[in-house]
């Protein structure tokens, strides 16, 4: 059967389990297809090509026998490399983790295998997650299927490009200050960062653990929603996953927005948001009021506080997190070292890029004696208002809708050396880590050829209604049906 | 308050990290062209604002206090830079 890659996971999981594509056909068209377009995108960082087809002849061995495993069984998965997978290599996109082979596997992937889907491989990211281009990767930047001189957006750009690219019909990105969404909308596909607790983090290498969740990246709503019924839930290896039950998201999709009130928060229509893609936040905005939603423009004073909070919050976690890489117990030794401490400081300016130099210094500082309360507890204060808008607004509203990214994809090496300009691609996506509330990227149409995201946030565990408005946005238009030109 | 390139050699060594003049001197104004940025921060009125450590509240999660397997030690030595007799070796860090 020609081009199984173009098929969504829904399509190609029912073409399974009905038997007329075996999950080793599946698997052998996106190995296929990888080899065809990964070369010119660098989406992945291993290809799991022998563990893939294994898999896949254990899939065809149970549906063979009667077994009926599910919507998800043989559908193959591309997972960023920061979870953890047991006996495959994963390097966090950095020096230092390079040869790191996990002995366990994060809970997402164990429960992604548990539904039967099959591991494609590895993807490409920003170093330890950070950063919003994926040039921050120790093994080179992926590029973006729309225009392979543009970034595809970070830190899950791998993740992004190869949904977008057909290499993957899932990926799972992880999403600290937009890390999911951002880099799905400049891709053209759909990132859902789930509420904070909703998935499990156990065997996600730790970023900022307050605010990092695990989400998927997929080409429609209906598969995202799949996804995510089989990655959410309670998991004791992780006391901040909520005990609350998983409904079936997909049935969520189905319901009519008529009657939900939209919030259109006026702070991310202005600013560093380019007009024109505010103005198409405002056509998509009509879409859905067309399909019966009511929509008003409301406001969140306390969210221009998101990125100075963020960047003293995030960088101190992630200077403790990664006090771990000491070069004693896993990850590289630097060869040359005097003594003990020599050898962790040798180490780590050896295995780490600039950019996590850079957060890891500014958390140490921000944590350090006698700037603690004038950076950290300030800035966790802040949070607290940024919150309170949230609960404000929510009180009126069911959903709030805003642009996802404030431009299109930069160029690479466009904003490499400017790191501020580097971080206003998240201003429109760190409000829901700070709030801990879930949110949406879906396309909303083409600006000079490149792809926009329309960002849809709702209140904590309420996917079941942001789903609903994500899909019927995207059934009454037609973007996420276009393809990269490759 | 800008960091003098000193300041963030105290840094650098609290977060162990070595870095060489030229690093220090880039990290430098980075650090205080994004710390420059955050000032706005100072300006914010939080009094009486409770901080939110996290999104979600929690309080204490418990579990019965039951053994279970653990993780095999050759898998986890096998990721170790240097290791011998089961152990993990680091360099000396008493004299002889």
């Amino acid at each position: 059967m020609a081009d199984l890659h173009n098929l969504t996971a829904r399509a190609l999981g029912a073409l399974i389990a009905g038997r007329q594509v075996s999950a080793r056909e599946a698997a052998e068209a996106f190995l296929a297809r990888i080899e065809v377009a990964d070369p010119g995108i660098h989406a992945f960082l291993t290809v799991t090509r022998e563990h893939a087809l294994a898999d896949a002849a254990a899939i065809d061995a149970r549906l063979k026998a009667g077994e009926r495993p599910g919507p998800l069984a043989g559908v193959p998965v591309a997972l960023k490399d920061v979870l953890c997978t047991r006996g495959i290599r994963t390097t966090c996109g950095s020096r230092i983790l390079e040869r790191f082979v996990p002995p366990y596997d994060a809970t997402v992937a164990a429960r992604l295998a548990a539904v039967g889907t099959i591991l494609l491989g590895k993807a490409n990211c920003d170093e330890f997650a950070m950063g919003s281009s994926t040039e921050n990767s120790a093994f080179g930047p992926t590029r973006n299927p729309w225009d392979p001189e543009r970034v595809p957006g970070g830190s899950s750009g791998g993740s992004a490009a190869a949904v977008a690219a057909r290499e993957a019909p899932i990926a799972l990105g992880t999403d600290t200050g937009g890390s999911i969404r951002q880099p799905a909308a400049l891709c053209g596909v759909v990132g859902l960062k789930p509420t904070y607790g909703r998935v499990s983090r156990w065997g996600l290498v730790a970023y900022a653990s307050s605010l990092d969740q695990v989400g998927p990246l997929t080409r429609t709503v209906e598969d995202a929603a799949l996804t995510l019924n089989a990655i959410a839930g309670r998991d004791p290896l992780d006391s901040t996953s909520a005990d609350l039950p998983v409904p079936d998201y997909t049935q969520a999709c189905r319901a009519e927005v008529r009657g939900l009130r939209l919030g259109v928060p006026s702070e991310f229509l202005g600013g560093e948001v380019d007009p024109t893609v505010a103005g198409m936040t405002r056509q998509a905005v009509d879409t859905l009021c067309e399909a019966g939603a009511e929509a008003e423009e409301c406001s969140l004073p306390s969210v221009t506080h998101c990125l100075a909070a963020y960047y003293i919050i995030a960088p101190a976690e992630a200077s403790s997190n990664l006090a771990r890489y000491d070069g004693v117990r896993y990850g590289m030794r630097s060869r040359e070292h005097a003594g003990h401490i020599g050898m962790a400081e040798r180490t780590r300016d050896e295995g780490f890029g600039d950019e996590v130099k850079q957060r890891i210094m500014i958390g140490t500082y921000a944590l350090s004696a006698g700037y603690y309360d004038a950076y950290y507890r300030r800035a966790q204060q802040v949070r607290t208002l940024i919150r309170r808008d949230f609960d404000r607004a929510f009180e009126r509203y069911d959903l709030l809708v805003t642009p996802t990214s404030p431009t299109v994809a930069f160029r690479l090496a466009e904003r490499a050396d400017d790191p501020l300009a580097m971080k206003l691609a998240d201003i429109c996506t760190l409000p829901a880590n700070m709030a801990g509330i879930p949110a949406i990227s879906v396309p909303c149409g083409f600006l000079e050829g490149l792809p926009l995201g329309l960002q849809i946030l709702g209140k904590a565990f309420d996917e079941p209604t942001l789903l609903r408005a994500a899909y019927t946005y995207e059934q009454a238009t037609d973007w996420h049906r276009r393809r990269p030109p490759l | 308050m800008a960091l003098t390139p000193d300041d963030v050699r105290k840094v650098a060594l609290l977060a162990r990290l070595e870095l060489d003049d030229d690093e220090i001197e880039r990290q430098s104004r980075r650090i205080n062209e994004l710390m420059a940025r955050f000032e706005a921060l100072q300006q914010i009125d939080v009094t009486g604002v409770e901080p939110t450590f996290q999104s979600v509240p929690m309080c204490n999660v418990l579990r019965e206090d039951e053994p279970r397997p653990s993780l095999h030690r050759e898998e986890l030595l096998a990721n170790a830079p240097e290791s011998r007799d089961g152990l993990f070796i680091v360099p000396r860090i008493l004299g002889d």
